[in-house]
């Protein structure tokens, strides 16, 4: 597993998002009230919003633009709609937070 | 390969045909559907609600245009089939478009009968079928003068419940000696009758229209027997024909509707019909129930299933009319081999009637209490013997075995098999074990998930009461509307418990407020976040985090991820420094898409997020500031060009509407509010239809407010009339500071204005000179605070991390 360094938590304001630009498009990494980072594709399963733009509550973010509820942890959408993306894992240590390059990487293959 | 499945007409029988085709037999078929009505598929029964202000027609959508985009769906809005060649297998609409099929579905629904009498066709003769017809007849309930419903049946009957709601004066004029005598006997006629007139609607029975009448529009409405009853509108709701004229011309075999097996088939292999427009057994059907049964054996049929088959059944009738219980089922007329149970108490309006055969229900009339209904439904379905209980059938389930039964108990032991939804079919063990199996806990839960209530909601009752039954104390019906499933408080009692505990942060709120979420949700946050910097302007810090992303960064995002920017242009008004400044931009930013708003203003699509900072830097040095396009906020003042200019200004329109833009724009609003000053009654800056606007006479200046013109269209109300300018922006001031402190969110304020009761804000704004006072003081103190440019804010770097990504990951080697 090769670990990419982001940046910092405080790059990510509380109940916020920031992106992460990579070869094969945006990754939205998040970070909770209580601060849990987490990060998905940026682009909703509905019709491709931009999910670091909407508003975070809990563990889920409301998608800016039809408003479905996505959770952050499994990247499922939640209530009575369905979908799913990906999800990618995040490394926390200290103040210094990483992506999981395997999983950014094998969306190219 | 798939095969092309064509699709005429987009009604409630297709779309539930559709969602079982999309389930039973994904990918199967490309669809393409035609539909004469210009829109998407709704749920038509609610018209009922829509007309009466009930509802909005956004509430009663099936699916919505996202649907058919997911599933892969052409639909041909506004395309009327006009011909079908069954040789080529192509169908054809009204404006050219042709299209092959390898499977037909008719689907075209019923047309109203026109009674062929003199002046049915006059301006104001409307029917009662679509969306455009109630759209009219809100239009026309406007004038509040009087209407004329033709037809004491189901539809005529809410058609004029409907109108009286919206302030008309209505009489229903029914051919028979009482209302809706298809489903109901003489005697619940009767009742039915009185509770309807004493709404104040007038009845006449036994009414024979002979004639309309009027001089290029409707004026009256004349019986056979003389008399003669004024009316700007007529509304005849007389019945329905199956709409099958289509069908025939193709030399398919039609009755009286399009002729189909049991398999919904027409005498075409590869044509089916399905439908009010089809004819199945012998019988034609005008209630949902059966058609979603005909779209279930029509689905399994283009899936392959041979063997599907419809069966008929009786379908209950309910009056869709607040305050009026009935319902009636099978058959009740009076028999040699039948005998009848009834049951009357007057003085509670209660009538009953059961008809047995044999021992058993053949037909059901309640009226005042229905809650048996669904009881009594079941016995008929389950052709039950009922002699062992004979004595005491007509008290109801809850005398049946002993004690009397509280109506919760009365549906806690229904079994499982009965039906609650009758429109939908759902039964009552499919609605509970949805409630345990998905821990659905909102009625709008049960609807997405089951169905059940989700078509014309008489049964919500008994949904709700399973429910209750289901979850114990943890659903409350009775209880306002929560604000969102994170509290059970509603939005009014929030705002007051934020005043009166001073409560001026947003965990403050939810600590103090016992939300039942950690921080809450996209509903109630960016509530609580307009709440909070109303009633503190001064010591709330406003939380962007929670805000919609528009007001997180000041521009309105796009389908595509971009944004869009439009600059304030004070009433309209620009000249060649801006406008050059403005062409600068553009070229200079590659914006792909520049356009005159319906604002009076320029707005320019397209625009990359990481630009926006730039973009407002260079618009700043114009002497742009933002122009809130994105804002629950002053939006824009519309204008026209007033005295200055035009031979019939009364006053400078064009100076008030600036003056006004210049001291309002900054304010948060519960919703948008937009404005706009005529310079006299010819009204070209549209402010009738504004949420505030002024119209310039020569004694002064007309306020008017509570206009709407986008999801729903609604003329102002009159505030009242001014001498002068000064005035005039106090009253305007006052009024917003009102609807601020007391609208709920997202509340337009012609919402707003029509919960709180229009004189009630005139009082407090016209006649109450201290309150308006007081008011107007209290909205120029949170200005203040208010008018900060936002974008000049960001160009001097505020929010930075919101335009640049956090970084950029390269990684050429994973990617080989
Ligand atoms: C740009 C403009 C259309 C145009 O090209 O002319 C427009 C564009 C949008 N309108 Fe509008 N409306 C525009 C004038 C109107 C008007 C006409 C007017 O203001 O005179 C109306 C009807 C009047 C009214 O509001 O009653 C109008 C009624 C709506 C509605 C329905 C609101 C309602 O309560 O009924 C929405 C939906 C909403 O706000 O939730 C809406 C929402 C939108 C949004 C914000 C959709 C969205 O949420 O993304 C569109 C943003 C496009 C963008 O990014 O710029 N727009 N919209 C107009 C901008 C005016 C301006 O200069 O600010
Ligand atoms: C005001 C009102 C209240 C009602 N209340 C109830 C109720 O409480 N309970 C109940 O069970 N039922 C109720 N009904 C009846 C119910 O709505 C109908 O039975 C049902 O909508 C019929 O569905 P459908 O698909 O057959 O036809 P429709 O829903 O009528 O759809 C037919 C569609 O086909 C389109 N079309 C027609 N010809 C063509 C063509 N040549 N090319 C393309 N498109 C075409 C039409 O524009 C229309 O959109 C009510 C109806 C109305 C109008
Ligand atoms: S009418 Fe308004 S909301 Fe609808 S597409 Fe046009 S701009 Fe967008
Ligand atoms: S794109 Fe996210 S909800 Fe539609």
């Amino acid at each position: 597993m090769t670990w990419i360094a982001i940046g910092t938590l405080s790059d990510i304001p509380r109940r916020g998002a920031r992106c992460v630009a990579t070869p094969q498009g945006k990754v939205a990494v998040f970070r909770t009230q209580d601060d849990q980072v987490y990060a998905i594709d940026d682009q909703c399963p509905h019709k491709g919003g931009p999910l670091s733009q909407g508003i975070v509550h809990g563990t889920a973010v409301t998608c800016p633009l039809h408003n479905w509820v996505i959770s952050l942890e499994t990247g499922k959408a939640l209530g009575a709609d369905e979908g799913v993306v990906r999800t990618i894992s995040v490394k926390v240590e200290g103040e210094r937070l990483f992506l999981a390059l395997e999983a950014l990487a094998s969306r190219a293959a | 390969m798939t095969e092309k499945l064509v699709i005429i007409g987009n009604g409630m029988a297709p779309g539930r045909m559709l969602e079982h085709l999309l389930v039973q037999a994904p990918g199967r078929y490309t669809v393409t559907i035609f539909n004469a009505e210009p829109r998407v598929n709704y749920d038509r029964i609610m018209l009922s609600p829509v007309l009466s202000g009930e509802k909005g027609y956004e509430e009663i959508i099936i699916h919505g245009d996202g649907w058919y985009i997911k599933h892969g769906i052409t639909l041909y809005k506004g395309h009327k089939i006009v011909a079908i060649d069954r040789a080529a297998k192509t169908v054809t609409s009204d404006h050219g478009v042709s299209e092959p099929y390898d499977k037909l579905v008719i689907a075209t629904g019923s047309v109203p009968f026109i009674i062929p009498v003199p002046g049915n066709n006059l301006p104001g003769v409307l029917t009662y079928r679509d969306l455009d017809d109630v759209r009219a007849m809100m239009l026309a309930a406007q004038s509040r003068s009087k209407a004329v419903v033709i037809g004491g049946g189901l539809l005529g009957l809410e058609a004029a419940a409907g109108l009286n709601a919206q302030g008309m004066d209505v009489t229903v004029l029914h051919v028979m000696p009482t209302l809706m005598e298809r489903q109901l006997d003489p005697a619940a006629g009767y009742l039915l009758q009185r509770a309807v007139e004493q709404r104040g609607i007038k009845v006449i029975t036994k009414a024979n229209t002979q004639a309309i009448s009027g001089d290029g529009k409707v004026e009256q409405v004349e019986l056979a027997d003389g008399t003669i009853i004024a009316a700007t509108l007529v509304v005849m709701a007389v019945g329905i024909r199956p709409n099958a004229a289509l069908a025939k011309e193709a030399g398919i075999a039609v009755n009286r509707g399009i002729v189909v097996d049991a398999g919904m088939r027409s005498n075409d292999p590869d044509i089916y019909a399905l439908g009010e427009c089809a004819e199945v057994n012998g019988m034609v059907y005008g209630l949902v129930a059966p058609l979603y049964e005909m779209a279930r054996v029509a689905a399994s049929q283009l899936a392959g299933n041979e063997t599907a088959a419809f069966v008929h059944m009786d379908t209950p009738t309910k009056l869709k009319v607040t305050g009026i219980d009935l319902f009636s089922l099978g058959d009740f007329a009076e028999g040699e081999d039948r005998q009848e149970i009834v049951l009357r108490d007057a003085s509670a309006g209660v009538y009953k009637r059961l008809v047995l055969r044999d021992d058993r229900i053949i037909g059901t009339v309640l009226y005042g209490e229905t809650a048996d209904g669904a009881w009594f439904n079941d016995l008929k379905k389950k052709q039950t013997d009922i002699s062992e209980m004979r004595d005491t059938l007509i008290f109801g389930q809850s005398y049946q075995g002993g004690a009397p039964l509280d109506p919760m108990a009365a549906v806690a032991a229904l079994p499982d098999d009965a039906e609650i939804c009758g429109c939908n079919g759902v039964c009552k063990g499919k609605i509970t074990g949805a409630i345990t199996a998905k821990g659905l806990t909102s009625l709008d839960d049960v609807r997405a998930h089951t169905k059940a209530s989700a078509s014309c909601g008489s049964c919500t009752g008994l949904v709700e009461k399973l429910m209750v039954l289901t979850l114990g104390d943890t659903y409350n019906p009775a209880a306002v509307q929560p604000m969102c499933s994170c509290t059970t408080l509603g939005h009014d009692e929030v705002r007051r418990l934020i005043k009166a505990k001073h409560l001026k942060t947003i965990p403050a709120v939810m600590q103090e407020l016992e939300w039942k979420t950690s921080c809450g949700c996209a509903k109630c946050r960016p509530a609580l976040n307009y709440y909070l910097v109303c009633d503190w302007p001064n010591d709330y810090a406003d939380d962007y985090q929670s805000r919609f992303i528009n007001e997180r960064v000041h521009a309105n995002i796009q389908k595509d991820g971009t944004y869009s920017v439009v600059p304030r242009m004070w009433g309209g008004v620009t000249n060649a420094a801006e406008l050059r400044a403005i062409a600068d931009v553009v070229d200079k930013f590659e914006i792909p898409m520049v356009k005159v708003t319906g604002g009076q203003r320029i707005d320019m699509l397209g625009i990359r997020k990481e630009d926006l900072p730039a973009v407002w830097a260079d618009l700043g040095q114009a002497g742009f500031v933002s122009g809130h396009a994105y804002a629950k906020g002053l939006r824009t003042v519309k204008t026209c060009v007033g005295s200055d200019w035009c031979r019939f200004g009364t006053q400078d329109s064009t100076g008030l509407g600036i003056r006004i833009e210049k001291f309002m724009w900054g304010s948060w609003t519960p919703a948008k509010v937009k404005m706009a000053v005529s310079g006299c009654p010819r009204n070209c800056a549209e402010a009738t239809c504004k949420d505030v606007g002024v119209i310039c006479v020569d004694s002064g200046y007309e306020i008017h407010f509570a206009g709407a013109a986008g999801l729903d269209i609604k003329g102002t109300e009159v505030l009242g009339l001014v001498k002068t300018e000064d005035e005039a922006l106090e009253h305007i001031v006052a009024l917003t500071q009102m609807y601020r402190e007391q609208g709920r969110y997202l509340e337009r304020i012609y919402k707003w204005a029509k919960r709180i009761g229009i004189p009630e804000i005139k009082r407090q704004i016209m006649d109450d000179q201290s309150k308006r006072g007081a008011y107007y003081e209290r909205f120029v103190f949170s200005q203040k605070f208010a008018q900060v440019d936002p974008w000049s804010e960001r160009v001097s770097g505020k929010d930075k991390h919101e335009f640049r990504p956090m970084a950029s990951v390269e990684f050429a080697q994973a990617a080989e």
